[in-house]
């Protein structure tokens, strides 16, 4: 086959083979990682590497969107007359999406990269082979460690997104623009159900395990090259925020 | 000129030094009953039908391809045990991939690998990994791992296959880093060392798990003259004292020569001559006096394949 039908035959086929190989390694890790905590010791250094390494960042963005949406929260509002609503809205949108998919797209951008370049770098640079040559497996010994730690870290870096972007919103909405401290908090806390909080939770659980496992596979499977370390580390971000998305969606729709 | 030195005799000739004093044979002797570490951990080795074959490592009718194009076709080397054996060959002709073979991370197309008499086809995962201990292999970047310091990286193959107290790794540890000079570097990172520490740091985790085969892939490219003769005498000694048996890729003859006790040279997929340094100097064969010599035209061309210079300058159509 030549022509347009022939490229795109082939790049379909490079498309499917990719995804094989990544549900093989998906499988692979996944069955390796229980036995993985047994070394507490290289998790917790990654959740550190992964989680508390990306908390500046997740904790300005936090305060940041938080404060836009009290103002914007409160400008649309107001056109209603219900400005104590407010907490409430907040609280809501933050908790289903706002939360998970932001943390997990700055996730994506800030831990997510530096696995992929890491990895790729440890490929280009042979310790990857040399580890095998000394009879350790890498996938053991780097691969599951690292996803790991992003799976442990997410959810908890969402956690800390939601509860400073709630601290942002209170910042705009009650100190700066007068809504009642009290309707906001208690209004709030009478509409928050469990299932809202579940809700996050579980969405930043699976975004953490979609975008771990995005960036250990790029990293790892990178061409041993500058440019394919490079480029590894773009798929990283473009796809995560792709899958990210399309899950948030599936599961939006799964959970309402 | 020294020739190859047989284990025993001493180091090719040259002013006693740092490799030859006492602190020096004291670290990288075994006692005398020493046992090697990889044995201690792993009682059931499967080398016992090995203990009488004279080679360490056979490759038989070996064919490998990569991408469609040929790297090997059909070759046969043998690797003596107690020596140091040179593969030489111009640059692309695979050495690094013949490595790759014998540890396994490879597999032949056709032919057998044997390894301490096995046959690292036919080995699953765990007994590659059983046998990989057994080997130590020389990356030519050293390929430290960047995260650790020269102590934590000497100690890494320890750490993973072995829960021995931290006393024992301490004392193991710096007495091979002691064995290539360099225990006062314990507490350095990778990136603060040269090229040629860094070599030798992955030498001493190389040596650590007392492997009876090393493999060196490009041991001297790109280190300076004075580093070079520092590797190339560990090689030697480091051979003799442990007692093992050494593979150096590599295509610096002079250098090679001066240690080796055989030699293979590969050239199109094959080996076109082996024997001792002195033999293939003698060789009659052109690719390998073209190669012993350093010339730069000969049976192996200096061009690529091209079409014809004249042809291709007056051909407007590729201008175009």
């Amino acid at each position: 086959m030549t022509g347009v039908p022939g490229e795109l035959a082939a790049s379909l086929a490079r498309f499917l083979e990719r995804l094989g190989g990544m549900t093989r390694f998906a499988g692979r890790v996944l069955w390796l990682s229980p036995a993985a905590l047994l070394r507490p010791r290289l998790v917790v250094e990654q959740v550190y590497n992964t989680g508390a390494l990306s908390l500046v960042i997740i904790m300005t963005c936090g305060l940041f969107v938080g404060m836009v949406l009290g103002l914007q929260g409160h400008d649309l509002l107001q056109r209603f007359g219900s400005e104590e609503s407010l907490g409430t809205g907040a609280a809501l949108s933050l908790l289903k999406e706002l939360g998970p998919v932001v943390t997990a797209l700055l996730f994506a951008g800030r831990a997510g990269t530096a696995l992929a370049s890491e990895l790729g770098l440890m490929r280009a640079t042979d310790q990857l082979s040399a580890m095998e040559v000394m009879a350790v497996d890498p996938m053991r010994r780097v691969v599951v460690p690292r996803f790991l730690g992003g799976l442990i870290s997410m959810p908890l870096l969402t956690a800390v997104f939601i509860a400073v972007a709630l601290f942002g919103v209170q910042l705009i909405g009650v100190q700066f623009l007068g809504v009642d401290q009290g309707q906001f908090w208690s209004q709030m806390r009478g509409a928050v159900e469990l299932d809202d909080v579940r809700e996050g939770l579980v969405k930043g659980l699976v975004f953490g395990v979609a975008c771990s496992l995005i960036a250990v596979f790029e990293g790892y499977n990178a061409q041993p090259t500058a440019e394919g370390v490079g480029r590894a580390t773009t798929r990283t971000v473009v796809i995560s925020a792709v899958v990210t998305l399309v899950l948030d969606y599936i599961l939006t729709a799964l959970m309402l | 000129m020294p020739i190859a030195k047989r284990r025993g005799a001493p180091a090719l000739g040259r002013p006693p030094d740092l490799l030859e004093s006492r602190a020096f044979q004291e670290a990288a002797r075994p006692a005398p009953d020493h046992q090697p570490l990889n044995q201690i951990l792993q009682p059931a080795g499967g080398n016992a039908s090995s203990a009488e074959s004279d080679n360490v490592a056979d490759l038989h009718g070996v064919d490998y391809s990569i991408g469609g194009k040929a790297v090997f076709r059909g070759l046969d080397i043998g690797i003596r045990r107690g020596d140091v054996t040179a593969i030489m060959g111009p640059s692309g002709t695979g050495k690094t991939t013949l490595l790759r073979l014998i540890t396994g991370q490879l597999r032949a197309d056709r032919g057998r690998v044997v390894v301490d008499g096995l046959d690292v086809a036919g080995l699953d995962r765990r007994e590659l990994f059983a046998l990989r201990r057994r080997m130590g292999m020389l990356f030519q970047n050293g390929a430290l791992l960047t995260d650790l310091d020269v102590f934590e990286n000497v100690a890494f193959p320890m750490r993973e296959h072995a829960r021995l107290p931290e006393r024992l790794v301490r004392s193991l540890v710096l007495s091979k880093l002691h064995a290539v000079g360099l225990r006062g570097a314990a507490r350095l990172m990778p990136q603060e060392l040269s090229g040629g520490m860094g070599r030798r740091v992955a030498l001493a985790r190389a040596i650590v798990m007392d492997p009876q085969i090393l493999l060196y892939d490009e041991p001297f490219a790109g280190l300076d003259p004075i580093s070079m003769g520092v590797v190339m005498r560990l090689i030697r000694s480091l051979n003799d004292a442990l007692g093992i048996s050494s593979v150096v890729v590599t295509h610096d003859v002079r250098e090679i020569s001066q240690i080796a006790d055989a030699s293979y040279i590969l050239s199109d997929g094959q080996v076109v001559a082996s024997g001792t340094p002195a033999e293939l100097r003698e060789h009659p064969s052109p690719v390998v006096h073209q190669f012993m010599e350093g010339l730069a035209d000969g049976p192996v061309n200096f061009h690529y394949p091209a079409p014809d210079y004249r042809t291709q300058l007056l051909d407007r159509s590729e201008a175009a």
